[in-house]
């Protein structure tokens, strides 16, 4: 037991010196475009780490976090274009570049806004929450999609980069490490929280809910907590990953994304605290090494997510550091 | 007024009666036992106090309070602490997790309950899938304390355990009636029963069909309730 915790945390600091170490690397050899590529990974586990909350500790399988996903990048595009044109956003409030505020912004709305989604889904389990999780998803999706002022299907460019104080967002390396800091801070909180009492309380209730009852624990309200706290990471996520690319599109909020949030998770190890980032290493590298030979690369990441699942039930974190509590 | 009154419940599964008009009350400090041969209504009786099962009629009401018909957290809230039939423990949480999830009110700590089974204490890390038979029941016993019970519910606590580890839950019964604590208790070893409990409510299909203090129970009566 405590060899396979201390593999874990081994490779653990191997993925994080990776993560850290490559785009350095990458700048000295004036390749900036691997710093975008590992860009995109630290925000993909970003969002998938905030997914990690609900399904890896409360088993909350849910099929309609790309809605937040796609909410916090409309948050930053909305109050970015906005700002941009000199104009207020709804209702005569300001609109702004400044990206903490942007955050801020998409955090508290993803937060309300999936108050009342998992109030309604987790009256529900199973098969069910997956389904009514999606149907969220879709309603948000479509509104999206049918909304002319912010592009509709086309989606909504941003001219330049949000604004950090004190770093120049539109290099890549310093986006890269505003990004880095965002998701170091996500996997402390990921950790605070499964090592709290909290967090023992939402693994009680993934395993009984009738037992944590009898304790005198509200099994719902545990659940409905971490949903939110889940979401609202995976907003923030949206809104650096709108920033990274300048533009967000109804497709953030589409059900293959929610999709590519749970595979991430699963390929990497779910409930574990680097799982997140281990999947989203090997899917970024799989789009871009395979996406380049052929358009049908996502064939052999099915192979790949077929054998995880078949014989590492753990994740790839999980064959190399042995099973935890979750598998 | 008594700290538990149960007054003519009755429950159902489905369509199905289970009980029929159960009376049962616990005073409090007093260690009552629960008794009926299998399928006589004991584990639906535990489940309609803690409201797992809502009763469709009578009256459950516990420290004053109506309480039938309150989600079961908001029941246990009250002050009910239930060990469950069959070690219900939480198998991918370590003992202390396992211990301090439950955690509330002060008088009971985990030095207190380690204190009670010394056992738990060599094993606070170790996850609760892990530990044998007795030491999850005694787990179980332990995460209900956590809670601070003014009414400590017992299901079948010494069920399927080897005979020396049925002595220490015994022995640490025992312990709690002199510290005072309230305790409803159904189990079928009645050498071991008898002598602890200040009072003996027997259900037969459903109904309360016997109450009173346990020398009441004569060899003849326990043969019609409880022979096999």
């Amino acid at each position: 037991m405590m060899a396979g915790l201390s593999r874990e945390k081994t490779a653990n600091i191997v993925l994080a010196l990776l993560l850290l170490g490559v785009p350095l690397a990458a700048v000295a050899a004036g390749e900036p475009f691997y710093v975008t590529l590992a860009t995109r990974i630290v925000i993909l586990a970003l969002a998938a780490i905030g997914l990690n909350i609900a399904l890896g500790l409360g088993g909350l399988v849910s099929f309609g976090h790309a809605a937040f996903f796609g909410l916090g990048g409309y948050v930053a595009g909305i109050l970015a274009t906005h700002a941009f044109n000199g104009e207020t956003v709804l209702f005569g409030l300001p609109s702004t570049t400044s990206m903490p505020v942007i955050w801020l912004v998409a955090v508290v709305l993803c937060g309300l806004v999936a108050l009342p989604i998992g109030a309604i889904s987790l009256r529900t389990s199973g098969v069910y929450f997956i389904m009514i999780t999606l149907a969220f998803a879709q309603m948000i999706y479509y509104f999206a999609v049918s909304w002319p002022d912010y592009g509709g299907e086309d989606g909504l460019s941003l001219y330049v980069r949000n604004t950090f104080p004190g770093v120049n967002t539109a290099q890549p390396l310093p986006y890269f490490l505003v990004c880095l800091g965002v998701l170091a801070a996500a996997v402390c909180l990921f950790w605070l929280l499964r090592g709290s009492r909290f967090g023992a309380a939402l693994e009680a209730a993934r395993q009984n809910t009738t037992r944590l009852s009898a304790v005198g624990i509200a099994p719902f309200n545990i659940k409905l907590v971490a949903f939110v706290i889940s979401a609202m990471v995976t907003g923030l996520a949206g809104a650096l990953f709108a920033d990274l690319n300048r533009f967000v599109s109804p497709s953030m909020a589409s059900w293959q994304m929610s999709g590519e949030l749970i595979v991430l998770i699963i390929l990497g190890g779910k409930g574990r605290l680097f799982g997140p980032i281990a999947g989203a290493i090997v899917y970024v590298l799989f789009e871009f090494a395979l996406g380049g030979i052929t358009e049908r690369w996502q064939f052999f990441l099915g192979l790949m997510l077929l054998g995880v699942v078949l014989f590492a039930r753990g994740g790839l974190l999980g064959l190399v550091a042995g099973r935890a509590r979750h598998d | 007024m008594s700290l538990l009154s149960l007054k003519g419940v009755e429950a159902f599964y489905g369509a199905s009666q289970a009980l029929f008009g159960v009376d049962l009350t616990v005073e409090d400090g007093e260690v009552v036992a629960l008794m009926g041969r299998n399928g006589m209504g004991k584990t639906t009786t535990i489940s309609s106090i803690l409201g797992m099962v809502k009763p469709r009629a009578g009256t459950i009401h516990f420290a004053g309070k109506e309480i039938a018909g309150l989600p079961s957290h908001r029941i246990a809230q009250q002050g009910l602490g239930l060990v469950p039939e069959g070690r219900r423990c939480f198998p991918n949480l370590t003992v202390e997790e396992n211990l301090l999830v439950a955690a509330r009110g002060s008088d009971w700590t985990l030095a207190r309950v380690t204190g009670l089974f010394p056992r738990l204490g060599e094993r606070l890390g170790q996850y609760a899938n892990t530990l044998s038979g007795g030491e999850q029941q005694m787990l179980a016993i332990g995460r209900a304390l956590m809670t601070n019970p003014r009414l400590l519910i017992l299901d079948e606590a010494t069920e399927g355990l080897a005979p020396v580890i049925r002595q220490d839950i015994w022995a640490a019964l025992r312990k709690l009636k002199v510290a005072g604590q309230s305790i409803l208790v159904v189990d079928k070893t009645l050498s071991e029963l008898l002598p602890v409990a200040d009072r003996c409510f027997v259900l037969e299909k459903g109904v309360t069909v016997f109450e009173g203090k346990p020398e009441a129970l004569t060899a003849e009566l326990q043969d019609r309730y409880l022979g096999v």
